[in-house]
């Protein structure tokens, strides 16, 4: 298969940016977009040129690492996936794709398609953890959880911290993400004690460091390579207005 | 000059040496830990739990991972689960059982006291991670549910569906994120570790790159922590993430650190065959799947031309058509035997002929019986996400046909080795998790990779540490500006000068996957002194083209991925070599180091305990330099070195 790329290229935070065009030939059809973006690179490497920056690391769509706006959507047209896990046989041969990287304004542009997403670090160093020190616990199965519970706080818990819903949101809201932690200790028994502590914090410092509030567009949903589901924020917001209402 | 190993295993009981050994070290006073500096590298696992662990205890840390945040260290990727002798499925388990799988999975060579501590505090680490929220699954009456791994008879693994590791790395996250937020740990993310500084014979800082700025940057400690995982990649192709490597660890190497076991490799048997040439690693297929999944490959060779013509599908193979091979060889354990076990077996079948799609390096992983006996809904609630994840990549649904499988390269048992108190053979400087040798001798069993990194930070390190940094709480801060720091520093700027001046032709990429290519065929899952010694020449002449003809694009003094793949793979390039020869030197074989020459007569590993009972340390002599081999002897006290045998 063959493609025209359209890459967005920046050399550093401060420079402008600007799309460049690139062309890929013989691209087998179980590669994947990340393997078809190393061919490009390998092929600008010989040819003298700087290579196309671009966040990866695991390949299997649990790093959360890979970070790519293609052809309008975040980690391309296929729901349910990251940009690693994407194969060209779902390309048309011959098709132009623009690739950009995340745009929010929390998710600065370092090179190329390599944003700095240490916002969402900054947002769980806030409130998303238990205070339990190493050691001075009790036995695991002290604390019974029903079935039910352990399963929506995993629901919950597989957010791959990826910034795809805040960099989709036309409000560069990062609720998806906050609620996605709040909601997971939130069904635990043991996250229950620091509950109302947390949902202020989380919500306070993503405030703070400039994401947009929620307006339930649902868009962070759709996008999400996860399948996070909005219901998570349904319960941020009540575990919100809880802990408000205590204050 | 050979190293003086003293592997400081504490006397007594088996059972009762950590405890006694707890005992005699020293602590330092809470007052004191506030004086004292540790640098940790890496947030894996192991390093984010040692941070976190350290942090709360009072002392300052500061630590360092290649990626935009720890929540994506590799551990993340790890599926299936978690093992600890809770015994919470009544089925006879306990701390001595998980300790006997694990040094006899190992094939005897790991250190009985350090596999026994291992086994004795992983009941703590479940109770930790349930404490952080790591949603564990669980039973209908709210208790935690187990699943079953290789080598074991026994069911002690817990699991959060397929992502366990990802649970509990963001566990460790978590803990390492309120020690931050506590002003105890600082983070320093996109910053590599190009070397350490070892200044009158003890570790006391490192030096980094930051690789947003590309500038080099210095940190002092009072004491380094390696936590930087395996070295896997020097296969090009492996289950490992794309920016794991073993530079942080090779660093310690060449500045005297001894390096144990290196050809220690595991090669897992469960991923995805490789396709075409322009792939760019393995998908790794959750060892749990072998609760469930039965490996096969046709009987009649008719039906393997059938398949690889395409002409039916493995379906329509009658069962009575089916060798289903490890049931077939290993009654007692069938599709749950040890990963190097299954490797070789999968092998041995597709050197027979029988792989199952047209490069005749595949087998089958069926969940037909699975799905009958269970029903589908069952197996979706258990493989869901790993199912969904095979079909993405090969376009095929396992609930329909079966999975078609191929070991691949995932762990690395060697590493820097290290003592009882996880110290390497510089004082100051120690290891932890995947980066060190310790406990899996020449094979891990599954699900042990988790246990151990948690093991070591949360349980092990945080109390042995103490007895090295009590001498040092009178030091001040670590002066950065000294003669030490100063030639690190000069020594990596060289290194990366060095080769920007290159100016050859091949891509970084071009050779790694010719390193590959020479690590896979002679030094891989089966090894002979013929292919062993042609590796090493082969490998020394990539390394000479790789200095002679390497091209690099970009500047040092900027975000330059070329560079850090370039100063990454110099270190495979030499450690292949090292791997190698480690392999050449170990005549027999255990775990997943097997020697063609050294085999039974229905070609199982032959191990020769009289010679080879030993870790075998290298000492770093120069990049051309034959390295000098030390021997710690491997006394086995307490069990009894058998034939390993998963038949009956």
């Amino acid at each position: 298969m063959n493609f025209k790329l359209k890459i967005w290229r920046q050399k550093d935070a401060k420079s402008k940016g600007e799309f460049k065009t690139y062309e890929v030939t013989n691209i087998a059809s179980d590669t994947s977009f990340l393997e078809m973006m190393d061919i490009l690179n390998n092929d600008l490497v010989h040819k003298g040129e700087e290579p196309v920056a671009f966040d990866h690391d695991c390949r299997e769509g649990i790093c959360g690492m890979c970070s790519m706006h293609i052809n309008g959507h975040a980690h391309g047209p296929e729901t349910a996936v990251t940009t690693c896990q994407l194969y060209m046989r779902k390309f048309k041969d011959g098709e132009t794709i623009t690739i950009e990287p995340w745009r929010s304004a929390a998710f600065p542009v370092i090179k190329d398609l390599v944003v700095d997403r240490s916002a969402y670090d900054k947002i769980l160093q806030a409130g998303g953890f238990i205070s339990v020190r190493t050691g001075s616990v009790v036995d695991a199965n002290c604390i019974p959880i029903s079935n039910a519970d352990a399963e929506e706080s995993m629901d919950a818990a597989a957010c791959v911290g990826c910034g795809a819903c805040a960099a989709t949101c036309k409000n560069g809201s990062a609720m998806l993400f906050v609620a996605a932690r709040v909601s997971s200790l939130a069904k635990l028994p043991q996250g229950r004690v620091e509950g109302a502590r947390r949902a202020k914090a989380m919500v306070a410092k993503m405030d703070e460091l400039g994401f947009g509030n929620c307006t339930n567009t649902g868009a962070c949903q759709a996008e999400c390579p996860k399948s996070i589901s909005i219901t998570h924020i349904a319960r941020l917001n009540r575990e919100f207005l809880a802990a408000k209402l205590k204050d | 000059m050979a190293f003086k190993l003293d592997s400081k295993i504490p006397a007594g009981a088996l059972a009762e040496k950590w405890s006694n050994h707890k005992a005699a070290i020293k602590v330092v006073s809470p007052a004191n830990k506030r004086k004292l500096d540790i640098i940790v590298v890496g947030t894996g696992l192991g390093g984010a739990s040692a941070a976190a662990s350290l942090g709360e205890m009072g002392y300052n840390v500061k630590v360092f991972c290649i990626q935009d945040s720890p929540r994506r260290a590799h551990s993340i990727a790890a599926q299936g689960g978690i093992n600890a002798a809770k015994n919470y499925q009544n089925d006879n388990d306990s701390v001595y059982r998980l300790f006997y799988d694990t040094i006899k999975g190992g094939d005897y060579r790991a250190r009985e006291a350090n596999v026994y501590r291992l086994a004795e505090v992983s009941n703590a680490i479940i109770d930790q991670c349930v404490a952080q929220g790591v949603p564990f699954a669980r039973e209908y009456g709210g208790l935690l549910a187990n699943r079953s791994f290789g080598g074991a008879q026994v069911s002690r693994t817990f699991y959060a569906r397929g992502q366990t590791g990802q649970q509990l790395l963001l566990g460790a996250y978590a803990a390492l994120n309120k020690e931050i937020a506590n002003g105890s740990v600082k983070c320093y993310t996109r910053h590599e570790m190009l070397d350490v500084v070892v200044e009158n014979g003890e570790a006391c800082g490192i030096i980094a790159r930051n690789l947003v700025t590309g500038k080099l940057e210095r940190f002092g400690a009072h004491a380094v922590v390696i936590a930087s995982g395996g070295y896997g990649n020097v296969f090009f192709l492996s289950t490992n993430a794309m920016a794991s490597n073993g530079s942080a660890a090779f660093q310690c190497y060449r500045k005297g650190a001894g390096f144990a076991n290196p050809c220690f490799t595991q090669i897992h048997p469960t991923c995805i065959p490789i396709h075409g040439t322009q792939q760019s690693k393995l998908t790794l297929m959750s060892e749990s799947l072998r609760n469930d999944g039965r490996i096969w490959v046709p009987k009649k060779m008719e039906d393997v031309e059938a398949l690889r013509a395409g002409k039916i599908q493995p379906s329509q193979i009658a069962e009575e058509d089916r060798d289903y091979y490890l049931e077939r060889r290993y009654p007692a354990f069938g599709n749950l035997v040890p990963r190097d076990v299954a490797s070789r077996a999968a092998k041995e079948r597709c050197d027979a002929g029988y792989g199952v799609n047209e490069t005749g390096l595949a087998v089958f992983l069926d969940f037909k019986t699975a799905i009958e006996r269970l029903g589908k809904d069952v197996i979706k609630a258990r493989y869901g996400n790993l199912f969904d994840m095979y079909k993405e990549i090969t376009d095929v649904s396992p609930y329909e046909q079966p999975m078609q499988i191929f070991p691949a390269v995932h762990y690395t048992m060697g590493g820097i080795w290290v003592d009882y108190n996880l110290m390497t053979t510089i004082p100051g400087l120690y290891a932890i998790g995947e980066a060190n040798f310790s406990d899996h001798g020449a094979n891990r069993l599954g699900a042990s990779a988790l246990m151990q990194g948690l093991a070591d930070g949360y349980f092990v390190l945080p109390y042995t540490i103490g007895d090295y940094l009590s001498a040092k709480i009178q030091a001040p801060k670590v002066d950065t500006t000294t003669k030490a720091f100063d030639e690190a520093e000069k020594g990596v700027q060289e290194k990366i000068e060095k080769l920007f001046a290159i100016k050859g032709k091949q891509s970084v990429d071009d050779i790694h996957k010719r390193l590959g290519h020479i690590m896979w065929d002679n030094v891989g899952m089966a090894r002979t002194k013929e292919s062993l010694e042609k590796a090493i020449v082969e490998i020394q002449a990539l390394r000479k083209e790789f200095w002679s003809d390497l091209k690099l694009v970009g500047t040092a003094d900027s975000f330059n991925v070329e560079l850090e793949k370039a100063l990454r793979l110099a270190d495979f390039l030499e450690l292949g070599e090292l791997m190698a020869r480690d392999a050449l030197q170990r005549e027999e074989s255990c775990g997943g180091h097997f020697r063609s020459e050294h085999q039974t007569e229905e070609g199982e590993a032959l191990r020769h305990d009289d010679k080879f009972a030993y870790a075998a340390v290298w000492e770093y002599k120069g990049m051309d330099e034959a390295p000098e081999m030390t021997k710690e002897a491997l006394d086995y006290e307490f069990t009894h070195r058998a034939q390993r045998n998963y038949k009956n």
